[in-house]
């Protein structure tokens, strides 16, 4: 007469949350608003944590894109009667400085830099753009290839050779759909052969659009253009992100030696290592996230009290049933546990309910937002447990309550 | 009568010493109990009747291990349970002690069956086993097709018997029935009636009936009156 169903053997635990979970969906408008709290706050937490791990992700691209395992030397400031300048004044970085640093062995490669917003024509069109004298590495360093046509050679660089790479926005600027490849623009009264067109690199982490410049090597830049000897700064490429530090300490030495610094005296340069910045960067937008994050948590707490709440109210409807089942021979531990397990569904529903929502909220920031979240499965699981947390320490006072009756008194409730 | 308490050695399953008690509310106390002195043996049928506020539900819940007396001792075969912990008495109720009450006290949520099993649960069977017990329980009561439906879904005699199943799952020694036909016409009310007598003689399980209406009272072996917190009396029915 009875089906196999339900001759099958159970486990107590799983028939412990069956019953939960059968008394709950009874009250499935009430569970409901009960685990809103809960809902809402895992899935502030999994969305904030998502947007900050975005953020940082973005940071850490937009520092990428500078150039991999980057360091900066840069002029050092002057000391004019206690009066001091800022970096990158004084005069002190030649040409031959970076053709010695590039012989270092954590060093790959490096470019001199010198860049000055000069106005560049071609036919009718003009445009004030950020002129980039740089070495032949400059596209390697910078992890930035041509989209059309070549990058100058090291030849060209050696021969001051007039010849420009133009950047997407500055090429659009002037040229508009035409291809700028072989053409002649003027920079300060120079003409230039366009040999390349760089490739889109977007805006870097201050906002400056990158892609409104044009690369000219080094050397004509100085002769032609600038009319000096001093390179503004050295990007530096070190082999592997490991070596970013010893590239520093390396060319440190070089350069001490190089400028003749006594030992008591300070560097007349600086180098500024991009990873360390990156590192920075990166920990600050940590920071942000987990205030964010520690926000969200107290909606949890909130979510908690609810549970509590309801679950209070729960107790009190039930007291008959609590009755009985003391009367059949429930021990105080066997209620406590059967409202523990109830509030621990409870609020585990609400968690993964919660998880849901963060997963919307993020992907949609995704999608109608430049910010590309991230959800991984650490704060997935840290609210999974926080939320059980929750339940059971909210739910222990309402249970401990209910195991607390007077059978008698419990039975006479109506 | 071979389940005869005195036949089976001379320890009587349950006996009362002395028992009082005494409810304050406030600064006024009130003497429900006012030494009781009872014994009950194996295989009894016993009903104990009296007005409302006689101290007989009060009686009943000492005698079932749902409350403690404020004095005197209380032995359940031999073993003095008036001073155990709660716990220790929701044991003894789960072992010995069957319940029967007047609003069935069914829960609802859960299937017929469920409620028949529920006892076993609390004694730690989760298995065939207890659905299987369940299922003998539910046909001594003539109700072993309905295990699937819900309480409500059921009438009022059959969620009763329902109870009796539950009362007599675990094999409970003591079935105790507060006012069982209370909410149930004359009919049903005889029908439940006679399946606690079925349970007496085939079970030998011992009946402890308490009730206000002399008729019901009837079906025992054994009344005794309850009147004032006291015994007034105890004499044996002459079927």
């Amino acid at each position: 007469m009875n089906n196999d169903k339900e001759n099958k053997v159970k486990l107590a635990f799983f028939l412990d949350l069956e019953s939960a979970y059968k008394t709950l969906l009874r009250n499935k408008i009430r569970s409901f608003l009960t685990i809103l709290g809960i809902i809402i706050g895992v899935g502030s937490v999994i969305a904030t944590i998502s947007i900050g791990q975005g953020a940082s992700k973005a940071i850490q691209n937009s520092i990428n894109s500078l150039g991999s395992n980057m360091l900066i030397v840069l002029p050092g400031s002057s000391s004019l009667g206690g009066i001091k300048s800022g970096f990158g004044v004084l005069p002190t970085l030649t040409l031959n400085d970076t053709y010695a640093i590039r012989k270092l062995p954590a060093v790959k490669t490096d470019s001199g830099n010198l860049g000055m917003n000069q106005q560049v024509v071609w036919r009718g069109n003009n445009w004030s753009t950020l002129v980039v004298g740089a070495n032949s590495t400059f596209t390697e360093i910078r992890d930035w290839p041509v989209a059309k046509g070549t990058f100058f050679t090291h030849q060209q660089v050696v021969s001051a050779a007039n010849v420009a790479v133009i950047g997407n926005t500055a090429a659009t600027e002037l040229f508009g759909l035409i291809n700028p490849i072989g053409h002649i623009v003027i920079i300060h009264n120079v003409p230039f052969t366009v040999i390349g067109l760089l490739s889109v690199k977007g805006f870097n982490a201050f906002g400056q659009d990158q892609d409104d410049t044009v690369v000219i090597p080094i050397t004509t830049m100085l002769e032609k253009i600038a009319g000096t000897t001093w390179v503004h700064a050295i990007a530096v490429s070190a082999k592997t992100s490991k070596d970013t530090s010893l590239a520093q300490s390396e060319i440190t030495a070089l350069l001490r030696q190089r400028h003749h610094i006594p030992l008591h005296k300070p560097d007349d340069f600086f180098v500024r290592n991009l990873t360390e910045l990156a590192a920075t960067a990166n920990s600050s937008a940590n920071t942000f996230t987990i205030l964010l994050a520690s926000i969200a948590a107290v909606s949890l707490l909130v979510g908690g009290i609810g549970i509590m709440n309801i679950m209070l109210v729960s107790v009190t409807e039930r007291t008959k049933e609590i009755g009985i089942r003391m009367a059949i021979g429930a021990k105080k531990s066997d209620i406590l546990k059967q409202f523990l397990i109830e509030s621990s569904v409870l609020s585990l529903f609400g968690g993964i309910l919660g998880i849901g929502l963060g997963f919307g909220i993020s992907s949609a920031i995704s999608a109608f937002s430049p910010l590309k979240t991230i959800v991984t499965t650490e704060p997935i699981i840290i609210s999974l447990v926080f939320s059980l947390c929750v339940g059971i320490f909210f739910g222990f006072y309402p249970a401990y309550k209910a195991s607390r009756m007077n059978p008698v008194e419990a039975l006479r409730y109506e | 009568m071979d389940s005869y308490g005195k036949k089976n050695g001379n320890i009587p399953l349950i006996r009362l010493e002395n028992i009082g008690m005494i409810y304050k509310i406030g600064d006024i106390s009130y003497e429900v109990l006012k030494g009781i002195n009872m014994t009950i043996e194996k295989g009894e049928f016993v009903s104990i009747m009296g007005a409302s506020g006689s101290g007989k539900s009060t009686l009943m819940n000492i005698l079932g291990c749902l409350d403690k007396p404020t004095s005197g001792s209380y032995f359940l075969e031999d073993r003095d349970v008036s001073g155990l912990t709660s716990d220790e008495l929701a044991e003894i109720r789960n072992k010995k002690i069957g319940f029967v009450f007047q609003g069935f006290n069914l829960i609802q949520r859960l299937s017929i069956i469920e409620n028949v099993m529920l006892p076993l649960y609390y004694s730690g069977l989760h298995s065939r086993d207890s659905e299987e017990m369940a299922v003998e329980a539910l046909k001594l009561v003539d109700l072993s097709e309905k295990g699937n439906k819900f309480p409500n879904q059921i009438s009022g005699g059959e969620q009763q018997r329902v109870a009796i199943a539950r009362a007599i799952v675990n094999n409970a020694p003591i079935i105790m029935a507060d006012e069982p036909t209370g909410n149930l016409d004359s009919v049903r009310g005889a029908d439940v009636m006679n399946f606690f007598g079925k349970i007496n003689a085939e079970r030998g399980a011992t009946i402890i009936l308490v009730t206000h209406d002399r008729h019901i009272a009837g079906y025992g072996r054994r009344l005794v009156t309850v009147k004032d917190g006291m015994i007034i009396s105890s004499e044996t029915i002459n079927i």
